[in-house]
């Protein structure tokens, strides 16, 4: 047996020798995301058609937990270990990996010509002179519900908040579903899913964003707290125990049909189709002040992807940022990732019918993006997490609508100065 | 430890010098200089910088301090920490090492059977990781799956559930308990052992005198086990303010709710690596660390100059 091992071992030493001559012909790209939902997606759909255009390089998808996606990619960028291709979260999270160099300047990357200025806005310098990701895709924010619980219960979908109370409490009397579901206890969703999701109709979506940025309205203002009170007053309809209840089991409570309404976005599309929900899904925006008013909805663009500056293979790169940035991508992306809205001037077309709900309320409401991830939150505390724990509080009732408001604004005073008069 | 005896045998000038002892403790010194005191002086180091323009870096001396014991933003989380920290401490020497103390004196009672048993049941929890303790808890107290309400209701206590881990101010008492499930075999063992090790003939001095069941643990045993209790008092400590995962693994970054139950470990964690869009701020990370470090030697020594020196040690 001995004598057998001898030339086992000088092949492989020959091998691992051949090693790095052989990786020459193929470029070898990893992918660093926080995206843990679509590993199999990217896997299986996206990069084996990216493979069948390009052979010689090759693309591994490397996601992370969301929450530590941050801190486990700032230091893998720190010591030099972090993949070629960085996903880019909006706005300040990668301006500041540009200006520190993690970032490589994509401004004169041909693809970018297939973006407007807007859909590049969440990864430009303030001035809008440099772009540093290559957009990928926008979410919009609005109400998931249960169609066939609905028709039991012979409702209609509200469009104005006196409906929506209606609505809450008719299903409360009726007993058999609990009116929504949220996950409070691990506190992210009560912001993107609570706060940012009714928040635009109070204060008046993109005109309130520019005004707390300009100085000239305070979060202590009733249009910013306004959408506070209406948090405090969901507790009422969100079934025993939800202070506990995470955002997991709040996806679950929905797709199980034991909720009837679902607080969220147009990103749990292929989740709850994934999950198997056993009835018909619809969404409908959040509702409006009244009938004559406009409605307002969260339309965030999310999701980027860019180059970590330090990689070896800026050409193989450039050339798959190229083709994300494609009308082939965006197709396969809107297909295969419905409720992912590609940001590319491409015309897409989206088949899945959630998904379908979610595309029609950007032509029918007014659109904004998420109010605090634009400039407001660089100090030392981020307003964006602070926000999500107020709105969780509120929710669970342990501070007050107006005292919440007084700790977001002081953190933005702190260090803000168009807040501090 | 319990040896209070420290003085070494003098070297006298006609022994060679001995070579071998700094070649045998080289191998441990150098590792442990190597990935303990050098970072250690190293993250000391790191908390008189700041960042200047991205990606540089600025020697401010004290600032960080300043800020940390000055500033609302950074003492009003501290402070948050530090209190809760304190009682997460303080649940744990009332409830884990008296409860471990108790355990393992009924384990050392003679007429106990299936002793093993117990023991390794006891002590299972303490060799399972955080993520899995956190894990199963949240779900049997979960409101929506858990058994925990389903088990009141069947015995008639339903009213008493409550959605522990949502309530800020029930959730630091909740996983403090959960920390001390957990860890409960740590003391027990340790307790077991040290009660193995007192000899049979002064239990049976004691029988012949009358003193037997619970007086003979208070008046024989307890007296001769105060240094062990003493060593696991200060694991505790040390234990508890480095405590961060089931926080982390239960909670979340932010120690929901609303940071009741933040504790030093899950503020220096955020601080230094940040959360979702909460950068991470190494500089001020290291500040925190170096306090905490600071809260940590200054309990160890209290322990060693005010209790442990005053401890009685029996030599049997």
């Amino acid at each position: 047996m001995k004598h057998h091992r001898l030339p086992a071992i000088s092949v492989m030493a020959l091998l691992a020798a051949a090693g790095p001559a052989l990786a020459q012909d193929v470029a070898e790209l990893t992918i660093e995301s926080w995206r843990n939902d679509d590993l199999l997606i990217w896997r299986n759909e996206i990069l084996p058609a990216f493979n069948d255009a390009h052979p010689d390089i090759n693309v591994t998808f490397a996601p992370t937990v969301s929450t530590q996606y941050n801190a486990s990619l700032n230091a893998k960028l720190d010591s030099g270990t972090a993949g070629d291709i960085i996903t880019c979260r909006p706005f300040d999270l990668s301006l500041s990996m540009f200006q520190r160099g993690q970032l490589a300047d994509l401004t004169d990357l041909e693809g970018m010509e297939n973006f407007s200025d807007l859909a590049k806005v969440a990864w430009s310098t303030d001035d809008g002179g440099s772009t540093f990701c290559v957009p990928m895709a926008s979410v919009l924010h609005g109400f998931i519900y249960n169609k066939d619980a609905f028709a039991e219960l012979g409702l209609e979908t509200p469009t104005t908040i006196d409906e929506f109370w209606a609505v809450a409490d008719a299903i409360k009397e009726d007993g058999s579903y609990i009116p929504m579901t949220i996950g409070v206890a691990d506190e992210w969703g009560t912001a993107s899913m609570g706060y940012q999701n009714i928040g635009p109709t109070y204060y008046k979506g993109e005109e309130g964003r520019l005004a707390v940025i300009e100085g000239t309205e305070a979060l202590t203002d009733d249009a910013w707290v306004d959408p506070y009170r209406v948090l405090a007053r969901w507790a009422d309809y969100l079934g025993p125990g939800y202070s506990a209840q995470s955002y997991a089991d709040s996806q679950n409570m929905f797709t199980l049909g034991r909720a009837a309404m679902f607080p969220g976005g147009s990103w749990e599309t292929a989740p709850f189709e994934g999950q198997g929900a056993f009835f018909e899904m619809g969404a409908f925006p959040p509702p409006r002040l009244s009938a004559d008013e406009p409605c307002y909805v969260t339309d965030h663009p999310d999701i980027a992807l860019g180059m970590n500056a330090a990689t070896e293979h800026p050409e193989a790169v450039k050339t798959f940022l190229n083709w994300v940035a494609s009308d082939e991508f965006a197709q396969l992306y809107a297909t295969n990732l419905p409720g992912f809205f590609p940001l590319a001037d491409a015309e897409v077309t989206v088949d899945n019918p959630l998904a379908q709900d979610f595309l029609a309320m950007r032509s029918e409401c007014e659109t904004t993006i998420r109010p605090f991830y634009q400039i407001l939150s660089r100090g030392d505390q981020s307003l964006e997490e602070l926000n999500k724990v107020v709105s969780a509080a509120v929710i669970a009732g342990s501070e007050t609508p107006e005292g919440a408001a007084e700790r977001m604004q002081s953190a933005l005073a702190d260090w803000y100065e168009p807040q501090q008069n | 430890m319990a040896t209070t005896d420290h003085t070494a045998p003098v070297a006298t000038g006609k022994r060679p010098r001995r070579w071998h002892i700094p070649l045998l403790l080289a191998p441990a010194a150098i590792v442990y200089t190597l990935v303990m005191i050098w970072p250690l002086v190293d993250s000391l180091r790191l908390s008189f910088f700041d960042e200047g323009a991205p990606g540089e870096r600025i020697f401010v001396g004290l600032q960080n301090y300043r800020a940390l014991f000055g500033s609302d933003l950074w003492w009003g989380q501290f402070w948050n920490a530090l209190v809760n920290n304190f009682e997460f401490f303080a649940i744990h020497m009332l409830v884990q090492n008296p409860i471990g103390i108790a355990l393992a004196a009924i384990l050392s009672l003679p007429a106990l059977r299936g002793k093993t048993v117990y023991r390794t049941i006891f002590f299972i929890p303490a060799v399972l990781s955080y993520v899995i303790v956190g894990f199963v808890w949240r779900l049997i107290l979960s409101p929506t799956w858990g058994i925990a309400p389903d088990l009141l209701d069947r015995i008639g206590l339903g009213f008493l559930y409550q959605p522990w881990l949502g309530q800020t101010d029930t959730a630091l008492i909740t996983l403090s308990l959960i920390s001390v499930w957990q860890f409960i075999g740590i003391p027990m063992m340790l307790i077991y052992a040290a009660l193995l090790s007192i000899p049979d003939e002064l239990i049976e001095a004691a029988e012949c005198d009358g003193i037997t069941g619970v007086a003979q643990f208070f008046k024989i045993k307890l007296p001769l086990l105060w240094p062990s209790i003493g060593i696991i008092s200060i694991l505790t400590f040390v234990g508890n303010f480095n405590a961060f995962d089931l926080v982390y693994v239960t909670q979340g970054p932010f120690a929901a709710p609303d940071g009741s139950t933040d504790l030093l470990g899950t503020f220096l964690f955020r601080t230094f690596f940040g959360s979702t869009s909460q950068l991470g701020d190494p500089y001020m990370g290291a500040t925190i660390a170096t306090a905490m470090f600071g809260i940590i030697v200054i309990g160890v020594l209290l322990y060693l100059f005010g209790i442990q020196r005053r401890l009685t040690y029996y030599q049997m």
